[in-house]
């Protein structure tokens, strides 16, 4: 282990994956590997989740190959050093920031979509350019192999690199220095990373999870909520991260959500849900036990019927919910949408409030003044009005978590910022030494209302303004140079 | 008010009762959970809300800038107390700097706290998306003690802009300057939604148990990794400002008497006792003989003959890093300085040569008013030199060639880049600050700070109707529908996702 991470760091060191044009052509390489092999990697997905192709292209292969496309487009402006602004003191001089990679990175992927969950970080730390290892989730397990196989037969063998195996090799990995770790998975397991990064004094990004709440108003059109709804939820059988995880609302909608999902469930995976191609199953035999744990003691609206052959769940939902059951009590993860009916909205937001912050918040409404109450008054990761999900699609917007949902974020730029050090640079000339003298010891009060003038003054926009600070700048430069030279 | 136990908490049984409303444990107290009841209090503050308007934010960092002026001349005394640093020094590095970043952040409030539009795709056109910046709500900032003005009061802008309740811990070991914020600063913040705690390591072990939703620490790695060790417990970001060895290259290509102007400058500024300071140089011999004289000459301009009579050169903070530095001082040979005081706490402005790599002067951050020179052939040498090391905090290059510094610049990796000079980059609020690597991680300084302390929420408003344009994205999917999706969103642009 020890050696890959080092040959990988050597890699880095020779500096070959700096040029823009060398990130450019291995981005180019990973699209072609994705439009290559497509069926290839389709088929690894669809073995893992029981996945139709088509879903896993539209879930997962259209957003990495929307992703490469970003950054081809944007890469060139954004490894360009910025110039900033300057005050006073460092009027004549170049101030800029320069981005630089920072390393090696260390990707650490997730079973539930592990085709992009795994390659989207990827993209941003070549971008950013590092070199990076991949340790994509040994719980999908056929894509972890055609990861492990296409890669190196597309990109640089030895600046990215994929290493699988289980909590052992992930362990041992997690014991060797890296410059960044980037994470996505749960709560638990985000602890173990970071404790391991402290180590190093590793910076990390923690995509976790959680109970992403989803709060539905009397004033909406129940009809279309529920549609949005119910696609969002069973979408690859509920093992999304972003997932409205659980529904609140006031008591006497509960019947007519119920009814209205399923319909739409009927409308989306017909009679028999079970020979839908569209629909998923559960990831493995673990997650199937513990996610009909969840469904002990609750009142099943619909749904409710398991195969553990197939590890199907059937499109489930609860009804007047316990927040104190065991359903309410961790992530779901799976095709079971608890309502846990409230008064209102105040006691929807308080309910919100008193857990810990989600990764994903959901609020439907004709009324934006209640939207907006219910993000002013909450915190998650990020928020959907009137929708779910659609937040993560848009890769101007940085995605991540906070408090227990994660911290750091990703997709788009804030891949190449989270990947990269921004490093501010100030290049003086070492002409004009006159102007330091100010600075100089011995001191005297007037240094020091000098100081405070160069220091306090701001260059502002206002042409009158800085007309006369280059004035004053000027007669202070000359009286300086004049005292103390 | 004071916590447990009744009556005002004090520090050491026979020292001043603190005054004000800042916490110290008592030795005889409980030590089950002194912060319980403060940390309570503040979080349910920041669940009220009112931390949130933007007068409020402004209210306190207006009562911040208040206690600067009003303070003046106690602050001033401390920091003199603390680390002999003259009042031009105290103000330069320390007040001036707050006091303008008080100012950005009043000035620049509004539009910092504005939602960020972000633009949409083809698919979101109709909706509306911000990023919407959000306090955290509950922060520690824990503060060093080397500029315990500065680097206390900095960071605190930041998160009341943010718009946190905010723990504050500054350094006990700088004592004068932590008796003046522990007993005046709370005079002026609301004390519902500020408290600070006191104490030394071990009281700072028991406030790292508990949870805070953003930790801000500035010093050491070693100390840096317990408290990032600590954030685990709670999955905590953390803003980790740390330290190191920086380097500071010397070309040949220069004049020795400016480079040795500006080197010695921000060497010997605060004694050396800086995490940007220039640690060591970098030279080839030839370039060291001209700059041995040079440098002699600075420091006698600077500092007089006697320097130890010098008002303008601090002191070292306490006993243990004054015996540190002084066994620094038997590395090498010393070529400048090397006279020491310990009655004083004074090391003079020294330079050693000949130090072998291995020495411990080359071994840990110097933190005091000591420069070694090493000697390398030229650029290249100095590069590996550098990049052999843990990434530092500030990188410094000297050289009348642009090509050069642009060579350091883009093969090296340090926290900050100064071309030709020392840490002047520091009073560029635009510029953010913060180490990379064993240095640190997260940065901060103007608009970067409140960024810090802010969580960028991604918020995406979809319109409640126009459900046929969502039919695409809905099972089954019928052939017809699967080519669709693939000819639009296939091979080509998909830059309109």
């Amino acid at each position: 282990m020890e050696r890959e991470v080092q040959r990988v760091r050597q890699a880095f060191l020779s500096g070959r994956s700096r040029p823009l044009r060398f990130r450019l052509q291995q981005l180019e390489a990973l699209r072609r590997m994705v439009q290559e092999r497509e069926k290839d990697i389709l088929a690894a997905i669809r073995s893992d989740l029981c996945k139709s192709e088509f879903n896993a292209y539209s879930q997962e292969v259209i957003t990495v190959l929307g992703e490469i496309d970003f950054m081809l487009e944007n890469l060139p402006e954004w490894v360009a050093a910025k110039p900033v602004k300057k005050n006073l003191l460092t009027m004549l001089d170049e101030a800029y920031l320069q981005p630089q990679p920072l390393g090696v990175v260390l990707i650490i992927g997730a079973w539930n979509y592990p085709f992009v969950l795994t390659i989207q970080p990827l993209i941003g730390a070549i971008a950013a350019g590092n070199a990076v290892i991949i340790k994509p989730s040994e719980l999908s397990e056929n894509t972890a192999t055609i990861l492990a196989k296409l890669l190196p037969q597309y990109l640089d063998q030895d600046l990215y690199i994929v290493i699988n195996g289980g909590v052992e090799e992930t362990t041992e990995l997690l014991k060797q220095r890296f410059d960044h770790i980037l994470y996505t998975g749960n709560t638990a397991v985000g602890k173990i990373v970071m404790e391991a990064a402290a180590k190093h004094l590793t910076p990390v990004t923690l995509e976790l999870g959680g109970k992403s709440p989803c709060y539905i108003d009397k004033d909406c059109d129940l009809d279309i909520v529920c549609r949005r709804i119910t696609w969002g939820k069973y979408m690859n059988c509920g093992q999304t991260c972003i997932a409205p995880d659980y529904i609140l609302c006031e008591a006497s909608l509960q019947n007519q959500i119920v009814q209205k999902i399923k319909e739409t469930v009927k409308e989306f995976y017909g009679e028999n849900v079970k020979e839908s191609p569209d629909y998923e199953r559960i990831i493995n035999l673990r997650h199937f036990k513990r996610i009909l744990s969840l469904l002990e003691g609750q009142k099943i609206a619909f749904g409710g019927e398991t195969d553990e052959a197939t590890r199907y769940i059937a499109p489930t939902v609860l009804t007047d919910v316990d927040p104190k059951t065991k359903v309410m009590q961790e992530e779901i993860f799976g095709p079971v949408l608890p309502i846990v009916p409230v008064k209102n909205v105040d006691e929807a937001i308080n309910f919100i409030n008193e857990r810990e912050k989600p990764l994903a918040l959901y609020v439907f409404s004709h009324n934006n003044k209640l939207i907006k109450r219910m993000i002013d008054e909450t915190s998650s990761g990020g928020v959907t009005g009137n929708d779910v999900i659609m937040h993560f699609m848009l890769n101007s917007f940085p995605f991540g978590g906070v408090g227990s949902s994660g911290m750091g974020a990703y997709h788009g730029k804030h891949s190449f910022d989270t990947f990269s050090h921004q490093r501010p640079c100030l290049l003086k000339s070492l002409k004009r030494e006159g102007a330091n003298k100010l600075r100089y010891p011995p001191n005297s009060q007037s240094k020091v209302d000098w100081g405070k003038f160069f220091l306090l003054k701001r260059f502002n926009k206002q042409k009158l303004g800085l007309l006369f600070l280059t004035f004053l700048g000027i007669v202070a430069a000359v009286l300086v140079k004049a005292e103390y030279y | 008010m004071s916590e447990k136990g009744g009556g005002s908490a004090v520090k050491d049984p026979g020292a001043e009762p603190t005054l004000g409303t800042s916490w110290v444990p008592h030795p005889s107290q409980s030590r089950t959970d002194p912060f319980e009841d403060t940390l309570r209090r503040l979080r349910e503050a920041f669940h009220s809300g009112c931390t949130r308007p933007a007068e409020f934010r402004a209210e306190q960092l207006q009562a911040l800038g208040r206690f600067l002026q009003e303070n003046k001349q106690l602050l001033h005394d401390a920091l003199a107390q603390d680390l002999h640093k003259s009042a031009f020094d105290s103000d330069i590095s320390e007040l001036i700097i707050c006091q303008n970043e008080i100012n950005l952040a009043l000035q620049n409030l509004q539009a910092w706290m504005k939602d960020e539009p972000g633009s949409t795709n083809w698919f979101t056109k109709l909706d509306s998306a911000f990023i919407r910046k959000e306090p955290f709500g509950l922060v520690l900032i824990i503060a060093p003690w080397n500029y315990p003005v500065n680097l206390t009061l900095v960071p605190l802008v930041g998160a009341l802009a943010a718009g946190n309740c905010v723990v504050l811990k500054p350094s006990e070991i700088s004592r004068g300057t932590e008796k003046v914020l522990a007993e005046v600063l709370p005079k002026y913040l609301d004390q519902r939604c500020f408290a600070m705690v006191l104490g030394g390591p071990e009281e700072t072990g028991q406030l790292l148990e508990h949870k805070f939703d953003y930790i801000f620490f500035t010093g050491s790695p070693r100390v840096g990794k317990i408290v990032m060790t600590a954030a685990t417990k709670h999955l905590t970001p953390v803003t980790l400002e740390l330290g190191g060895k920086n380097p500071c290259y010397v070309d040949d290509d220069c004049d020795p008497q400016i480079v040795a102007n500006r080197v010695a400058w921000f060497r010997y500024f605060n004694a050396g006792q800086t995490c940007v300071a220039p640690d060591y140089l970098l030279c080839s011999p030839e370039m060291q003989e001209r700059l041995l004289p040079a440098l002699q000459s600075t420091i006698t301009r600077f500092y007089g003959d006697d320097p130890q009579s010098s008002p303008n050169l601090g002191r070292i903070i306490n006993q243990k890093h004054f015996q540190r530095l002084r066994a620094l001082l038997g590395c090498g040979r010393v070529a400048i300085g090397g006279q020491s005081d310990e009655r004083d706490r004074y090391i003079a402005p020294t330079v050693l040569v000949d130090v072998q790599e291995t020495e411990p002067v080359m071994q840990e951050e110097i933190f005091g008013p000591i420069l070694p020179i090493m000697n390398v052939r030229g650029l290249d040498e100095a590069i590996e030199f550098i990049n052999r090391r843990e990434k530092p905090l500030a990188l410094y290059a000297f050289s009348n060639s642009s090509q050069v510094v642009n060579q350091m610049l883009e093969q090296t990796s340090s926290g900050s880049f100064v071309g030709n000079d020392g840490f002047i980059h520091m009073t560029l609020s635009s510029l953010p600050f913060g180490g990379v690597g064993h240095s640190g991680m997260g940065r901060y300084h103007g608009k970067f700070t409140f960024d810090t302390f802010s969580h960028h929420r991604a918020c995406l408003l979809c319109p409640a109707g126009l459900e046929k344009l969502n039919n695409i994205r809905y099972p089954p999917y019928s052939d017809r529908v699967q080519q669709l999706v693939h000819w639009v969103l296939g091979s080509q642009s998909c830059t309109i996702l």
